[in-house]
C-alpha cells in the first residue's frame, strides 16, 4: 500500500494531496478542544501502537503471515477524527523518517491508508451496529466488518486513483478487479485481528472503545461464544459474497482490454481521456443481462482460484514455521 | 531510545547535508521529488541528470553506498507490479526475446522504476542526515499544525518501547508453545493487540499526569532556535535546481 514516487502522475498527486490535506484539517477541527489539552499524549501512544501493530504478523493459512493496516481498528478505539489524525502522522512519519512510500506519493498514500480506512471505516461501522443488537457482540462485529470495509474501500480508491492518474496504459477494470480482489482476501484477516483485539479491549476497558461509548458496562460484557474456525470460515464465506457481487461491476475484463486496445490502438498515458471514456462506456453497456450469474461464478471462482495458487505457493517453499518470519501474501499495491 | 538510536535509517556523521537546517532539506526534497515526479518519461538523459545531481549529494553527506542500496529494497514490490505491466498493458507490441510486450507498457515500467528509485533515493538521504526530532522541527516551521508533529512527537519518542513491548509478548507466546498456522488460530495475537493498546492508551495517561505535574500548558518548549539562514536556503536549492532545469528543458524539447 506505500506506493513509491511516479506510480501516479503528478496532476494526481497534487489533487490526492490537496484532498487529504482538507481533511486532516477537518479532523484537526473537530478534535481542537479535547486534543490540545489533553490528549496530544494519548493520541502520540496510540500512533506508536498503531506503528507497532502494523509490524504484527499473524497467521492467514498454511504458516503464511499478514499484517494489519490498522486504519479501521484505530477509528472504532479512538473515534474517526482522532484515528484519523494518527493513521495520517504514522503514514507521514513513515515516508519522511523511514522512506516508506513516495513523498509525492505522500497525498495518495495518505488518503487512501488513513483517510479512507478511518472515515469509510467508521461509516461501515456506525450502519453496521445499527443493524445488530447493542452489545459487546455488535460492537465486536460490527468492526470485523467495518475493517474489512475498509482495507477494500482503501483499494477501491487506489482504482480509481489510478484510473485518473495512470502512469500506465493498464485499462481501469483490470487494475480494479485485480487489486481489489486481493484486498477482498487481505481484508478477512483485517476483520478477524481487528474485531478480536476490539473485544479484547472490551473485556477490560470498555471505556476506551470509542464506537462503544453509547453501551453500558453489561451490555458491553455481552460478546460472542462462537468459535473462532467458524468465525473465520464465516468471513471467507463473506469474501466470496462479496466477490461475487463485486465481479459485476469489474467484470468487463478481457472485453473492455480489447476494446480498449482495438479503439485507441495506441493508448500511451499522454491520452487518459480515451482511455476513460472507453471504460465508462463499457461500464454503461455492461448491465444486468444474463452475463450476471458467470460474471458472479467467475468471480468466486478467482478467489477461489487465488487461495488455491496462494496454498501452493507456500505449500512448495516448504514450512515457514520455525526460522525467520516469512512476509505475507500482502499485496504490492 | 537512548543516545545513538535515533532511527534505524539515521547515520551519524559530520557533513555539510547533515547540518543543513532541517526545513531547507525538507522543501529541497519535496521539490527534487516533485521535479523528478514531472519529468516526462521519454527524457532519459534527464533521469541521469537527477542521478548525478542525488549521487553529489549522497557522497557529500558521506552516505555509504551500501547501505542507501540496501534500503532500496523498500520499492522492490512495487517494481516487481511495474514488471507485469508489460504484459497486461494495451497498445502495439514489440518483441522482446521472444516475447510480445506492450511498448507503452515497457514506457510505464521505466517511468515508474526511474522515478520510484530516485524518490526513494532522495527519502533515504534525507532520514539518512536529519534525526527525527528535527526533521518534526522542520516541519513545524514549515507550517504543519503543531498537534501532528506532536502527535509524531510522542510517536517516535514511544515507539521503540511500545515495539519492544510487543516482541516481549510474542517471546511470552512462543515460550508457550503458541505457533499458529491458520487465521483461525490468531486469536491470541489478536486479544495480546488489545491488551497492547491498553498498555499503550494507559500509559499515555501516565505521561500525561506527569506532564501536567510538571507545568505542561498545552505547548511543548522548543528547544532547537536555530532557522535555516540564506546560504542554507541557497545551498539546499542547488538540487532542485538541477531537476527542475532538466524538467523544464526536457518538456520544452519533448513538446
Amino acid at each position: 500500500m506505500h506506493a513509491p514516487d511516479g506510480f501516479l502522475n503528478a496532476g494526481t498527486a497534487v489533487a490526492t494531496g490537496a484532498v487529504s490535506a482538507g481533511a486532516i484539517g477537518m479532523a484537526l477541527r473537530r478534535t481542537r478542544e479535547t486534543l490540545l489539552d489533553t490528549q496530544v499524549p494519548l493520541a502520540g501512544l496510540s500512533a506508536a501502537f498503531i506503528f507497532a501493530a502494523q509490524m504484527l504478523n499473524f497467521p492467514v493459512a498454511a504458516g503464511t503471515t499478514g499484517h494489519l493496516l490498522g486504519g479501521a481498528l484505530a477509528a472504532v478505539l479512538l473515534g474517526p477524527a482522532t484515528g484519523a489524525l494518527v493513521v495520517a502522522v504514522v503514514v507521514i512519519v513513515q515516508a519522511l523518517a523511514f522512506a516508506d512510500g513516495g513523498l509525492t506519493a505522500l497525498g495518495y498514500n495518505t488518503l487512501n491508508m488513513a483517510i479512507v480506512t478511518t472515515f469509510g471505516g467508521y461509516g461501515v461501522y456506525l450502519v453496521t451496529r445499527r443493524l445488530l443488537p447493542a452489545t459487546g457482540t455488535g460492537v465486536v462485529a460490527a468492526t470485523g466488518v467495518a475493517a474489512f470495509a475498509s482495507v477494500v474501500l482503501a483499494s477501491m480508491a487506489f482504482s480509481i486513483e489510478w484510473l485518473f492518474g495512470a502512469t500506465a496504459p493498464v485499462p481501469f477494470d483490470t487494475v480494479f478487479a485485480a487489486v481489489v480482489g486481493v484486498h477482498a482476501l487481505i481484508g478477512v484477516g483485517e476483520a478477524v485481528i481487528s474485531a478480536l483485539a476490539v473485544g479484547a479491549v472490551l473485556a477490560s476497558r470498555p471505556d476506551l472503545v470509542h464506537g462503544a461509548r453509547d453501551l453500558d458496562r453489561s451490555a458491553a460484557a455481552r460478546r460472542p461464544a462462537v468459535g473462532m474456525r467458524g468465525f473465520v470460515i464465516g468471513a471467507v464465506l463473506v469474501a466470496l459474497t462479496f466477490a461475487a457481487v463485486l465481479s459485476q461491476f469489474a467484470a468487463p475484463g478481457p472485453d473492455g482490454l480489447a476494446r480498449v486496445a482495438s479503439e485507441t490502438g495506441f493508448a500511451g498515458s499522454g491520452q487518459p481521456h480515451a482511455l476513460s471514456d472507453a471504460i465508462l462506456s463499457g461500464y454503461a453497456t455492461a448491465g444486468i443481462t444474463n452475463e450476471a450469474v458467470s460474471l458472479a461464478v467467475a468471480g468466486t471462482v478467482g478467489v477461489i482460484i487465488t487461495l488455491a495458487v496462494g496454498y501452493g505457493l507456500f505449500a512448495a517453499v516448504g514450512d515457514h514455521r520455525r526460522g525467520r518470519e516469512p512476509r505475507g501474501p500482502r499485496a504490492p499495491a | 531510545m537512548g543516545a545513538g538510536h535515533a532511527h534505524p535509517l539515521y547515520v551519524h556523521e559530520h557533513s555539510a547535508v547533515h547540518s543543513l537546517a532541517p526545513e531547507a532539506k525538507l522543501a529541497a526534497a519535496l521539490a527534487f521529488v516533485l521535479a523528478v515526479a514531472v519529468t516526462p518519461r521519454e527524457a532519459v538523459w534527464a533521469f541521469a541528470v537527477d542521478a548525478a545531481a542525488l549521487a553529489a549529494v549522497v557522497r557529500l553527506a558521506r552516505l555509504p553506498a551500501r547501505f542507501v542500496l540496501a534500503r532500496l529494497a523498500i520499492v522492490a514490490p512495487f517494481v516487481v507490479f511495474a514488471l507485469l505491466i508489460p504484459f497486461v498493458a494495451s497498445g502495439d507490441r514489440v518483441e522482446v526475446l521472444g516475447l510480445g510486450l506492450s511498448r507503452a507498457g515497457l514506457w510505464a515500467t521505466w517511468n515508474i522504476v526511474a522515478k520510484a528509485t530516485l524518490g526513494a533515493t532522495t527519502s533515504i538521504v534525507l532520514a539518512g542526515t536529519t534525526e527525527v526530532p528535527r526533521i518534526l522541527h522542520g516541519l513545524t516551521r514549515l507550517g504543519v499544525p503543531q498537534p501532528l508533529t506532536m502527535i509524531a512527537t510522542f510517536m517516535i519518542r514511544y515507539l521503540e518501547l511500545i515495539a519492544d513491548q510487543l516482541r516481549r509478548m510474542r517471546t511470552a507466546m512462543i515460550a508457550r508453545g503458541y505457533d499458529p498456522r491458520w487465521l483461525w488460530q490468531a486469536r491470541p495475537i489478536a486479544a495480546g493487540a488489545g491488551a497492547l493498546f491498553v498498555r499503550s492508551y494507559e500509559r499515555g495517561e501516565r505521561v500525561h499526569a506527569a506532564m501536567l505535574s510538571r507545568g505542561y500548558t498545552g505547548a511543548m518548549p522548543i528547544l532547537d532556535e536555530r532557522t535555516a539562514t540564506a546560504g542554507q536556503w541557497l545551498a539546499a536549492a542547488g538540487p532542485p535546481v538541477i531537476a527542475a532545469t532538466a524538467a523544464v528543458a526536457a518538456l520544452v524539447t519533448a513538446a
